[in-house]
């Protein structure tokens, strides 16, 4: 009986039948491959990507060239240099930071007292010359005005949990 | 000595001194911000309130005397509630902006809010805020940060003598202001930077430039002044940031001068030099330093071999090391050119073979307090020495009689016993009267022939009245500056101070010019002696004998002639008739560019190792802060590659204290016989015949070395006195000249126009013009006689 029964499920496929099985529900399932890079996963609002500096609404920037950034950032990644605007008011002169010393640990945005330095959702991005994982004050506030609202909208979303 | 106890451990205590000090003492912290051991007592912040048995409420420890048997708790429950009350009170106004003041991360508000405070504030209210005062070019202020704890203008007060500031209106409309729209003009304003415990008055020109986290401090002794400030260089990688004062109580105690606080932002200037240059066919061109080091030792050898030795000259700035002095006389000593000298402003040296081992001010510098009686000849001590100024201020406010005789009637911040404003072709017969006065009741055994000298001599009423004041008090001091030094007739009153000295029992000192004048005589930087008083088988020139002697060949180390030099106009020709002239100098200038075949960038005063030897005798060593800017070296280094170009022996100095050893060793084995006690003195009691109107120069404040020349923020400083043609009311009415009107200055073919301002502090028949400017640097004798036109 036994015997039987093995010829008939070998002579029937049926193992093959069943994996085909396995093979049409999931035909027909929900996929969950995501289609890179034409698609992304979610991620959190508290991602921490590549940084940026922020400016105020009416177009002033943030930094107010305290150094705490610069003081807590455990990687010494952080480079600023400061001076009296013509205004009188104290401004950054260089603010740079070195992408490969970088551990993305995010104290610089905890640091910051006017929420100006974050870290974005922002993980793609390449140096193709030497020296241009060094991103300068101007780039950073390049890429802090093209997301602002991106910036904005996770800092609100993260903001009740804070 | 008392016993008291804090915290339930018993300490020894003065009897009448405060908790706070006792505390301070043995280490126990105690937060205050109106208290300062430097300044009275003023109790207003009420930080420091701690708990005194048997005391009904918590006692502030600066104002609460001690008591035998005391017990003190400071951080009993009741004294930990009373300071975080206070400390609550103290930030009702305070602005909680940290992230933007300067003082941040150095701030004792925010350490001891820290400490002591409460974590949070119940006041809702609006917070104050008010208007700044524009305080000059060196201090910047935010006075909505003060806290009112009063130390600046109790500083101001008690330190500075002048009360530039003050408090205006009561509890929280209290303000600190300059009464009058003025800046500070005092010599040591930047102290109260260091004072204020908040980052309402910061260093302007340090301002929001750095984080005090971020600097390393390294030791250095101040550049400027023969004190010998003690400093710290804090600096940022490999960038001066800031000095600031160096506790030393023997020295500068815990102030600095702002030219020593402020002379570290000529540094950074753009006239900085960073690497060798050369002239060649009259076009100048940047060179590496083994082409240039060529070319000068080439250079000097063509005219050494032409001329001889005696055609070239080496003259150094006294600011220079010790080391650099040592050198720079061995390498000439070697090719054997005796015309090295360091003495840049002085004119008379005819008595420098009677001089001691080296300038010396007599005691030390500590004792210029303790000093009963103190005659200043020539001395504008306030703005040539701060510290010692402040030192003499210090002795005038425990009794002392200071006697003046000058030229000019300086502002001092002491009070004066008695003062004789002359001409200063007069100080030798005010001198000589006053030696004549004591002669008459002094004891002291006095050779004939300068006794003969004072035979005519009839003293009037004030040479009476010095002499009265100089033959009483017990501690004395005769001190000579600036002004008594570069005099025409400097030996004439040098002999006439050591007579006085001798008469009155007084000790005589110089206080000379630059940081390191001392350094300079011991390392034989002088035309007569080599190092350590060694005698030399002939002597040279003089520096401003030198200067002006068009020799072939000149060797710069430092200076620059037509800023320093006593007659700018004859060395600035003697300079353009050379063959060869070399510079080694941090700073690029016009002046060096148009009279120079070479400049070698050295390192300032931040960048190299050295030693400085101040007026009391005092080696103080120091190394270097930062590495000097490009391709520039340390002075020592360059001298000592230039002695290996030229092939000379025993040139392989390694660190700058091999060189500083080699010096020790002959300075300590050296055997100096004791100074002549009447050096000669043959124009005592004669008046030089002068003819038309006498010229009195000064290098002001921050005109006197090539450093606090090229510092912006010094030279637009109140302190700076305009250049101008100064005469009094008298005088320019006899020339009928207006004041303000522009004039013409002519010293022989030399002349120069200058703006005209009356000043009734000059004395009758003499100009006073500033020396070190730009606009002064085409003119002729320091002290010679001018002509005045339209």
């Amino acid at each position: 009986m036994k015997k039987l029964l093995h010829y008939l499920k070998t002579f029937s496929l049926w193992e093959l039948l069943k994996g085909l099985k396995l093979t049409g529900r999931y035909f027909v399932d929900k996929k969950v491959t995501v289609q890179f890079p034409e698609e992304e996963t979610p991620r959190s609002p508290r991602f921490r990507g590549l940084h940026a500096l922020r400016r105020y609404p009416n177009g002033e920037e943030r930094c107010i060239a305290c150094k705490l950034c610069e003081a807590v950032c455990p990687a010494l990644a952080i480079t600023i240099a400061a001076e009296p605007r013509e205004d009188g008011s104290r401004r950054t002169t260089k603010y740079e930071i070195d992408l490969f010393k970088c551990v993305y640990c995010g104290f610089c945005e905890e640091s910051c007292p006017v929420d100006s330095i974050v870290l974005t959702d922002l993980q793609h991005y390449h140096f193709e010359n030497r020296g241009e994982q060094i991103v300068t004050k101007e780039k950073l506030l390049a890429i802090g005005d093209k997301y602002e609202n991106e910036i904005a909208k996770a800092r609100k979303e993260d903001a009740p949990f804070r | 000595m008392i016993e008291i106890e804090i915290d339930g451990k018993t300490f020894q205590a003065e009897p009448g001194s405060m908790i706070i000090e006792v505390a301070d003492k043995v280490g126990i912290p105690i937060p205050r911000f109106c208290y300062h051991k430097k300044l009275s007592i003023a109790a207003n912040c009420r930080m420091c309130l701690v708990e005194v048995e048997k005391a009904p409420k918590p006692m502030p420890a600066c104002a609460t005397p001690v008591t035998p048997g005391m017990k003190i708790l400071t951080c009993s429950q009741k004294a930990r509630e009373a300071q975080k009350s206070v400390m609550e009170f103290l930030l009702i106004n305070h602005p909680l902006d940290c992230p933007i003041c300067d003082q941040g991360g150095e701030c004792e508000l925010q350490d001891v809010s820290l400490g002591y405070g409460k974590g949070i504030s119940r006041f809702t209210e609006g917070k104050r805020s008010v208007k700044d005062d524009d305080l000059g070019p060196l201090i910047a202020t935010e006075m909505t940060r003060c806290i009112q704890c009063t130390r600046c203008v109790r500083f101001e007060q008690e330190v500075a003598g002048f009360r530039e500031l003050g408090a205006t209106g009561r509890g929280e409309n209290m303000e600190i202001t300059t009464f009058i729209k003025h800046s500070i003009s005092h010599e040591m304003s930047g102290n109260i930077i260091d004072l204020c415990p908040v980052g309402a008055l910061t260093s302007k020109p340090y301002r929001f430039s750095a984080r005090a986290w971020e600097l390393d401090q390294v030791e250095a002794v101040a550049p400027h002044d023969c004190i010998g400030s003690n400093i710290y260089v804090h600096k940022r990688v490999q960038e001066v940031m800031r000095v600031v004062p160096r506790e030393n109580e023997t020295l500068n105690e815990t102030w600095l001068s702002d030219r020593d606080r402020y002379a570290y932002t000529a540094v950074n200037s753009p006239a900085r030099l960073h690497k060798p240059m050369i002239k060649v066919n009259n076009v100048w061109q940047e060179t590496d330093w083994a082409t240039a080091l060529e070319f000068v030792a080439d250079g000097l050898q063509k005219v050494l071999t032409q001329y001889g030795p005696k055609q070239i000259g080496a003259f150094a700035a006294p600011s220079a090391t010790t080391e650099e002095h040592y050198l720079l006389q061995k390498l000439m000593r070697t090719l054997g050119i005796n015309s090295v000298d360091h003495r840049l402003h002085q004119t008379d040296v005819s008595d420098q073979k009677y001089a001691p081992l080296y300038p010396s001010l007599g005691i030390k510098i500590e004792e210029l307090e303790l000093q009963d009686t103190i005659l200043l000849i020539g001395s504008n001590i306030q703005r040539e020495q701060p510290i010692a100024g402040h030192r003499i201020r210090k002795a005038t406010l425990r009794g002392a009689q200071v006697l003046s005789i000058n030229a000019v009637d300086y502002p001092v911040n002491f009070n004066l016993a008695e003062k004789i404003i002359t001409a200063p072709d007069h100080f030798n017969l005010n001198l000589a009267g006053i030696a004549k006065a004591l002669s008459a009741q002094s004891k002291a055994d006095l050779p004939t022939q300068i006794l003969d000298l004072l035979k005519e001599i009839q003293p009037s009423a004030i040479e009476q009245k010095f002499a009265a004041q100089l033959s009483s008090g017990e501690k004395k001091l005769i001190l000579l500056g600036a002004v008594a030094q570069n005099h025409p007739e400097a030996a004439t009153l040098r002999a006439l101070a050591q007579l006085i000295g001798t008469l009155s029992s007084a000790k005589v000192g110089c206080l000379t010019e630059g940081a390191n004048s001392a350094g300079a005589w011991l390392a034989g930087a002088v035309p007569h002696r080599g190092p350590a008083g060694a005698a030399l088988p002939e002597s040279g020139l003089a520096m401003n004998t030198g200067l002006g002697a068009s020799l072939r060949a000149y060797f710069l180390l430092g200076i620059e002639p037509e800023f320093d030099a006593a007659n700018p106009a004859a060395a600035v020709a003697s300079l353009n008739k050379a063959e060869f002239v070399v510079a080694c100098s941090p700073f690029k200038t016009d002046g060096l560019l148009q009279y120079t075949h070479a400049i070698l960038p050295i390192a300032a005063f931040t960048e190299t190792s050295g030693t400085y030897v101040n007026a009391e005798g005092r080696w103080q060593s120091f190394n270097a802060a930062v590495a000097a800017p490009g391709e520039a070296r340390p002075g020592w280094k360059v001298l000592r590659v230039l002695g290996n170009q030229l092939n000379l022996a025993d040139f392989d100095y390694v660190t700058s204290e091999q060189v500083r050893d080699e010096l020790r060793v002959l300075v300590d084995a050296a055997v100096f016989p004791l100074p002549n006690p009447h050096p000669k003195g043959d124009g005592i009691g004669k008046r030089a015949e002068g003819k038309g109107i006498m010229r009195i120069t000064e290098w002001p404040i921050y005109s006197i070395d090539n450093m606090v020349r090229q510092s912006q923020p010094l030279q637009d400083s109140a302190t700076n006195e305009p250049t101008a043609v100064y005469m009094n009311e008298k005088l320019a009415k006899d020339l009928q000249l207006q004041d303000g009107a522009m004039v013409k200055v002519i010293q022989g073919s030399a002349q120069a126009e200058l703006p005209l301002m009356v000043d009734a502090r000059i004395a009758a028949g003499c100009v006073w013009i500033p020396a070190g400017r730009p606009e002064t640097a085409t003119l002729g004798a320091a002290f010679g006689s001018v002509e005045i036109i339209m």
